[in-house]
């Protein structure tokens, strides 16, 4: 019997802290942006603007890379403000077709799967990418029902089209369809949808019946229980962090614990952590085609500087937008996951 | 076995002809809409001579010949209207010459689009040709016989504008040599000759058969990309395409429009196609395309699709093997686009009318243009694919397509490898006097109108 949720757009409201901005010692999440070369007394006054819901050039000049959100360490949110005032000044961060584009592929076709009858727990949804359900096997993801498609997209890519609206329009269905499957907890694939049914969700006061695991956290876990199989892998990886995860920095150890549970060296590079860059690929769908280029060949350059072997992708899109720059110099790339089954001597398909 | 059977295999030896009832049936239709007719007669001639044998023998007999590729034009050119000798030309599949410096090939009639792509790329790397995005069983040159075009045409027009030379077999027998190669041992071009070869290109073998063909091989470069431009309003297509094309530094352009999936659904894609020999020189072709549409991208009108790489393999692939997978996307194995020539201007009226149709009839539709010369036309698909087992399906289909021609020409298009009541329909507005010549041409070369009769008939 399908349960509906009671959840209004009237529900979603953001939690933004004014006083905090007025009192910030530091803007760093303006300061920090990599992007926009910003001051402090700038960084200051184009915040109090936004705070007061008026206009910035920050607005313009985003590239929706998330990562003011972990910049800020006194718990606001100002990329969600960001988003936010986009679209209450119709700014729009991409050209017109891309952003149809990107809201006509979340709405369910004949073809999606509304309800997986037979899905059980241990479950893990691949959100929108079915193009992984082949490798969601071995020792790793023994005995796992998967879920996939676009009743399951967490939506949270329109942050990046400056339409939040629509994540929160369409939001509650997608939470409504994953616990009518009496899901208690979900392991989510894609770290955006791990953020949003955390970070996003408790920034606007959305209540989500079933708990959230980062896969990483599971990848650790299970990768503990299989430690015995493990056969160091002996590489130097670089990580390319994806925006996402600058919604939940409180699962980045993982990336750490994995490694040094598979025998991968981190290699020490200038881009990575809290100052890592974006994969390039929404700046190349802004159209900010220079900016682009030389965001993909900073961050490459140093994965060659380091001497990364691999460079390892936490997020599909990362992967897709980013891993032909990166094999143009002789770097490998891989997904978390398959780098792990690597480590237990499974074999990739490709 | 009758009498004819046993002339045609005098000639051609008896396995490679055949009036067996299952064999007729295979030849009886193309995955198209025109009314099956089966033939009488299916021949596979090895040799020039063998076909100048087989149209002798059938003007002794007063038998239609109809020369046969790889039967997918898809608009019933091949469907014997009248019955007749099937040609079948696939045994004739010799690549007889590559000259790499003159940069042309010598081809028989029944090579295929595939066959020749292996054979470029495996002994010529640096050659290729304007490969079409037909299935790779299509003869190259029952492509240059309906007008075709490729992933090369936005650089150097229509692949028959790429002929260099041709062998032909007339209605009556004798063997025709046209172009560089009736005087020379070279096949290197149709000028400085009086230009005859348009007698026989676009006639759809009503003038005769073209047994061995000269085309043009171009640079093949060693690394090739695609950048795509996606607009709302159609209005928008002709100037993108117009700037693009100026620039000269685009290979392919094609405009794709389609309902499914949703991520193509309400825009309008402009596939365009770079090609480089090293990084550098495709980042100056990129960067020079991205420039000229800045105004559009400032505007937010438009802007370059994020695409993955699965996304731009699939865009990328020579033929782009997702058009043969949209064909039969109904199943039941029904194709069939009218594919009109338009001008680039007229592109916002010509995808008014497809969406006006495809609602009205209920059709689903794939729309794939591709851009001819520097914007100097563009063959604009009305593609909908159908159910050959839904009869429904069909008739709505048919008064599609129907509308589709009268819409092409009624915008100042010209259908391309027209069906035969698309062909009455050019002709009922052709310029009498054009009319009039052709008719002649073709009785002075047919006198017994055995060449594929049905097919331009005034
Ligand atoms: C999915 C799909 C995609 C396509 N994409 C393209 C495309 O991108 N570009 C394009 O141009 N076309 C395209 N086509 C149309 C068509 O398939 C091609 O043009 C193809 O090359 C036609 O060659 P054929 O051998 O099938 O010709 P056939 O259908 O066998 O013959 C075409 C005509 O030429 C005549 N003919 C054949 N051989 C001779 C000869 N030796 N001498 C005299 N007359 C002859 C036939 O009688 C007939 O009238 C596509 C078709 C499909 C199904
Ligand atoms: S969002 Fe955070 S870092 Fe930015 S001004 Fe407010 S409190 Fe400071
Ligand atoms: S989201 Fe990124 S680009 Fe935008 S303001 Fe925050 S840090 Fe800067």
């Amino acid at each position: 019997m399908y349960r509906k949720l009671v959840l209004t757009l009237s529900d979603f409201k953001l939690k933004f802290d004014q006083k905090l901005c007025e009192t910030c010692p530091t803007y760093d999440c303006l300061v920090r942006c990599q992007y926009m070369n910003l001051d402090k007394e700038v960084a200051k006054i184009e915040m109090q603007k936004m705070v007061r819901g008026e206009n910035s050039f920050v607005l313009y000049r985003c590239v929706t890379c998330y990562a003011c959100e972990e910049y800020c360490k006194r718990g606001n949110h100002p990329f969600y403000l960001i988003s936010d005032l986009q679209e209450k000044n119709s700014i729009l961060p991409m050209p017109k077709p891309l952003i149809t584009q990107w809201i006509n592929t979340g709405i369910p076709t004949k073809k999606d799967i509304r309800e997986f009858w037979g899905a059980v727990e241990p479950v893990i949804s691949l959100c929108l990418f079915p193009e992984y359900i082949n490798s969601i096997e071995g020792k790793l993801f023994e005995g796992f029902s998967i879920v996939v498609g676009r009743y399951f997209f967490c939506q949270l890519a329109y942050l990046h089209f400056g339409r939040p609206s629509i994540i929160r329009e369409r939001l509650s269905s997608i939470i409504e369809n994953i616990a009518n499957h009496g899901f208690q907890e979900i392991v989510f694939f894609h770290d955006e949808c791990y953020s949003t049914f955390t970070s996003y969700t408790q920034a606007y006061g959305i209540q989500v019946p079933f708990r959230s695991v980062h896969l990483f956290e599971y990848l650790y876990g299970r990768l503990r229980e299989l430690e015995d199989e493990i056969s160091p892998l002996n590489v130097k990886v670089a990580y390319q962090r994806p925006c996402s995860s600058r919604l939940a920095p409180e699962k980045e150890h993982f990336v750490d614990d994995i490694f040094n549970l598979i025998g991968v060296e981190r290699v020490e590079r200038e881009y990575d952590r809290e100052n890592s860059l974006c994969c390039g690929g929404i700046i190349r769908g802004q159209q900010r085609y220079d900016l682009f280029v030389d965001v993909q060949r900073r961050n490459v350059v140093d994965m060659v500087n380091a001497e990364a072997e691999y460079c390892v992708f936490n997020c599909p899109m990362c992967f897709a937008s980013l891993s032909e720059a990166v094999v143009k110099r002789d770097i490998k790339p891989i997904m978390m996951h398959e780098l792990c089954r690597l480590a237990l001597g499974e074999v990739i398909k490709s | 076995m009758d009498r004819v059977c046993e002339r045609l295999a005098r000639i051609v030896g008896e396995n490679y002809v055949s009036n067996m009832k299952e064999e007729l049936y295979i030849y009886s239709q193309d995955p198209g809409m025109m009314e099956p007719r089966e033939p009488d007669y299916v021949v596979m001639p090895k040799t020039t001579v063998e076909v100048q044998k087989i149209v002798k023998l059938a003007n002794e007999e007063k038998i239609p010949v109809i020369p046969v590729g790889g039967s997918l034009s898809l608009s019933g050119l091949v469907i014997p209207h009248k019955g007749g000798i099937v040609l079948d030309l696939k045994r004739m599949d010799k690549i007889i010459e590559v000259n790499e410096r003159c940069r042309y090939v010598v081809i028989e009639a029944g090579v295929t689009t595939g066959r020749l792509k292996a054979y470029l790329e495996k002994h010529y790397p640096r050659l290729r040709f304007s490969i079409p995005d037909a299935p790779p069983s299509a003869t190259v040159v029952g492509n240059i016989v309906i007008h075709g075009q490729g992933h090369l045409s936005q650089q150097y027009g229509f692949n028959s504008d790429m002929v260099t030379g041709l062998e032909v077999v007339l209605p009556t027998g004798e063997i025709c040599k046209i172009g560089s190669c009736s005087v020379s041992p070279y096949w290197f071009s149709l000028a400085p000759l009086p230009d005859i070869a348009g007698l026989f290109l676009g006639w759809f073998g009503t003038t005769g058969i073209i047994t061995k063909l000269g085309l043009r091989l171009y640079p093949r470069k060693k690394l090739r990309d695609i950048e795509v431009f996606i607009v709302e309003d159609p209005h928008l297509v002709p100037d993108v395409v117009y700037r693009v094309t100026h620039t000269e530094m685009a290979e392919d352009i094609f405009v794709n429009a389609q309902p499914y999936p949703p991520i193509f659904k309400d825009i309008i894609m402009m596939g365009i196609c770079i090609t480089g020999d090293s990084e550098e020189e495709l980042e100056f072709k990129r960067r020079m395309i991205w420039n000229v549409l800045r105004t559009y991208i400032d505007s937010k009108e438009g802007g370059f699709m994020m695409t993955t790489p699965d996304v731009k393999r699939a865009l990328l692939e020579m033929p782009i093997t997702g058009t043969t997978r949209f064909a039969d996307v109904m199943k039941g194995g029904g194709f069939e686009y009218c594919g009109p020539i338009i001008p680039v201007e007229k592109y916002p009226e010509a995808y008014k009318k497809l969406l006006e149709l495809s609602s009205e009839y209920g059709v689903t539709y794939g729309n794939t243009c591709r851009v001819i010369g520097r914007g100097h036309c563009m063959m604009f698909a009305f593609g909908y694919p159908f159910n050959r087992a839904d009869p429904d399906n069909m008739e709505r289909t048919k008064k599609a397509l129907h509308e589709s021609n009268v819409a092409s020409l009624d915008i100042g298009g010209v259908p391309w490898k027209p069906e035969v009541p698309a062909q009455k329909m050019i002709m009922a507005r052709m310029d009498k006097n054009t009319l009039e010549l052709m008719k002649r041409i073709k009785r002075f070369l047919d006198p017994n109108g055995i060449m594929n009769p049905g097919n331009w008939e005034g």
